[in-house]
């Protein structure tokens, strides 16, 4: 571990903003580089119409341009305010899952992620990427209230 | 607004009244042309006292043909398939486009439909039990069709300026031939395929779907519904209308979710059934075995059960018609190739896990009485297998019955819209004219007597099979030689499993 890589995962939430806030003085301080990551919830194995696949590739396209203009692109800018050397990753998939992968790709020391603070009955139906995180990742993660 | 639905109500009203005076002149008018029509298709030869249909003959040679030439790819690439649509292959950064697995599962609740249900019924109680067999044998041998038709359909699919994407037959044909030196040749076919299947889309994807799920729905109410085949018509072409022209995504959605599990679910109660008449289980494996080479008790003997089988194979898979090919184009890939090993597993799970599955309950249930359906045949008569152990099946087969002509209606929409779209470009007005002239046919199925109609579309479908095959066989070394360099690949490792 060569770098010093934080992996700052948003979703364009209030909690990411806090997330990303904490991000900043803690990159600030430490000198580290961040690599913000955006994952757009999608599963390869959901079912379609043929109309919806035949259009897949403009969607995917116009989402992930989405995701740059409206989340990824205020939070660097944010950042790079601060003179922080950043990077950037959108990519669809399973949240908890793919913030593992990009983890491991980019080396990150930790992932700084934002709490939603979903009431119990919701997060024990549809889970917390920040707890599933919590559970199975690689490196510390460390949840922004 | 009102006062327009009350007028149309009583419109369709009067005209299911009229009806009876509507259906007769269009049969006068249909008939004739679809006897002419049906006769050039169907043209049968007699061969050793069995009817053949020249088209049934031209698919099995094709598919025979398309076995040996790709080296029986339908069962050295059935491992890489499964690995394929798990997913082992798929490149992370290219997450988000159209997955292998859901390609499949478009087009296989494309083809998984009435037909699994009613139409093994129908081989049976013509071909016999021999007819299984080579059902069997046609959905194995239609394996390699499908092959080769969706390795095309990826390659040869046209990227629009929206970034949607548009393939198929239609596309292949043209460009293909064009490759080949022959542009004139390859638009005609292009053209002749798209208005074929423009009019399929209308028949056999549409009509016949809304007029079976109608009769079944009648059939589980007693007999409520008779004379409000336009209510029913009228509703199921409201439901078609949101989807396909309101944009209302989570009706499809619901429905694209359901229809699997519903296939889960049948599959589940037939292997009960079939667990519950156990006894009779090896007779009933031996009557497929035997009828297939004997032919007891059947017109044309062994031969007349290999045709009825071959026969209701294709219509419940579509080998070698081609439709499949345009809903697997949507995939995005660099090897095209890969996807005709996708669409290897869709005659595998259409044709020789889900019909073989019906075939044993009607089998099973035939040996341990064998006047259990009485008269019927088709969906009533499977309909009879489960109702000797399950009384209440009936109701949820029709529900069945139901979503799957549901979903079938949605994706020959779109087979249709592709034919339509190819023939008249891809403009937002004309797309829509082409879906309200289909809701319209959804309601009319439910109206009309269907015979003449149907056998017109019947026909045409498998009339496109002619100039797809055709196709096929041109370009057949085009798909060997991806098919070969894409093995090599494989071997050389520059294509792996990701982690």
């Amino acid at each position: 571990m060569s770098e010093n890589v934080i992996l700052l995962a948003i979703d364009g939430s209030t909690g990411a903003e806090r997330a990303l806030a904490h991000t900043r003085r803690r990159a600030e301080l430490g000198g580290a580089k961040v690599v913000v990551a955006y994952v757009i919830e999608w599963s390869p194995y959901s079912f379609n119409t043929p109309e919806e696949n035949a259009e897949r590739h403009s969607r995917r396209e116009s989402e992930i341009a989405k995701a740059h203009d409206s989340v990824i692109g205020p939070a660097l800018s944010y950042l790079t305010d601060g003179g922080i050397v950043v990077d950037s990753i959108v990519r669809h998939g399973n949240p908890t899952e793919t913030l593992i992968a990009v983890a491991k790709e980019t080396s990150a020391a930790q992932i700084v992620i934002g709490r939603r603070g979903q009431s119990g009955l919701k997060s024990l139906i549809f889970g917390s990427v920040a707890g599933n995180l919590i559970q199975t990742a690689p490196v510390p993660v460390m949840v922004v209230p | 607004m009102n006062r327009i639905i009350i007028a149309l109500l009583a419109t369709l009203a009067f005209a299911s009244q009229a009806q009876a005076g509507i259906d007769e002149s269009i049969n006068a008018f249909t008939a004739p042309i679809a006897q002419f029509v049906g006769t050039v298709v169907f043209f049968k030869i007699s061969v050793a006292g069995a009817q053949l249909p020249l088209v049934v003959l031209w698919l099995v040679i094709g598919a025979v043909f398309f076995t040996i030439y790709m080296g029986f790819i339908n069962l050295r690439g059935f491992k890489h398939a499964i690995e394929l649509v798990r997913g082992d292959y798929a490149d992370p950064n290219s997450s988000g486009e159209v997955s292998h697995f859901q390609a499949l599962a478009t087009a296989v609740s494309g083809t998984v439909g009435i037909g699994n249900i009613g139409g093994v019924a129908i081989a049976v109680t013509i071909g016999g039990a021999g007819a299984t067999f080579w059902l069997i044998v046609a959905g194995f041998l239609g394996m390699s069709t499908k092959f080769v038709e969706c390795t095309l359909g990826v390659k040869y699919r046209t990227e629009n300026p929206d970034g949607s994407v548009s393939g198929g037959p239609m596309y292949y044909l043209r460009k293909g031939f064009e490759e080949r030196g022959m542009p004139g040749f390859g638009k005609f076919m292009g053209t002749f395929y798209a208005v074929g299947i423009f009019i399929g889309a209308l028949g056999i994807g549409n009509m016949f779907q809304s007029n079976q799920a109608y009769v079944q729905l009648n059939t589980v109410a007693g007999g409520a519904l008779d004379g409000y085949g336009w209510l029913v018509g009228l509703i199921l072409a409201g439901v078609v209308f949101a989807v396909i022209i309101g944009g209302i995504k989570s009706i499809a959605r619901v429905t694209e979710k359901v229809v699997p599990f519903m296939a889960i679910f049948y599959c589940f109660f037939a292997i009960i059934v079939i667990l519950l008449n156990f006894s009779s289980l090896p007779m009933a494996i031996s009557n497929i075995f035997t009828g297939a080479f004997t032919g007891e008790g059947v017109a044309g003997g062994a031969l007349g059960a290999l045709i009825i089988g071959f026969q209701r194979a294709v219509f419940s898979n579509e080998a070698g018609i081609g439709s499949a090919s345009i809903a697997h184009a949507a995939v995005r890939t660099k090897e095209p190739v890969t996807e005709g090993y996708v669409s290897l597993l869709e005659p595998f799970i259409d044709t020789i896990v889900i019909c073989t599955i019906t075939a044993l309950v009607i089998g099973t249930s035939q040996v341990a009485d064998p006047n259990f359906a009485g008269d019927a045949t088709g969906v009533a008569m499977t309909s009879a297998a489960f109702e000797r152990h399950m009384s209440w099946f009936p109701v949820p087969l029709a529900f069945a019955a139901l979503l799957f002509a549901f979903s079938t209606m949605i994706s020959w929409s779109y087979y249709g819209l592709k034919g339509w779209t190819y023939l008249f470009g891809e403009g937002q007005m004309g797309q829509t004219v082409y879906k309200v002239i289909f809701c319209a046919f959804v309601a009319l199925g439910c109206i009309v007597k269907l015979g003449p109609i149907l056998d017109i579309s019947d026909a045409l479908v498998f009339l496109i099979c002619v100039p797809n095959i055709l196709g096929l066989y041109f370009l057949a070394p085009i798909v060997r030689a991806e098919m070969e360099a894409y093995k090599a690949k494989l071997e050389t490792g520059e294509i792996r499993k990701f982690a």
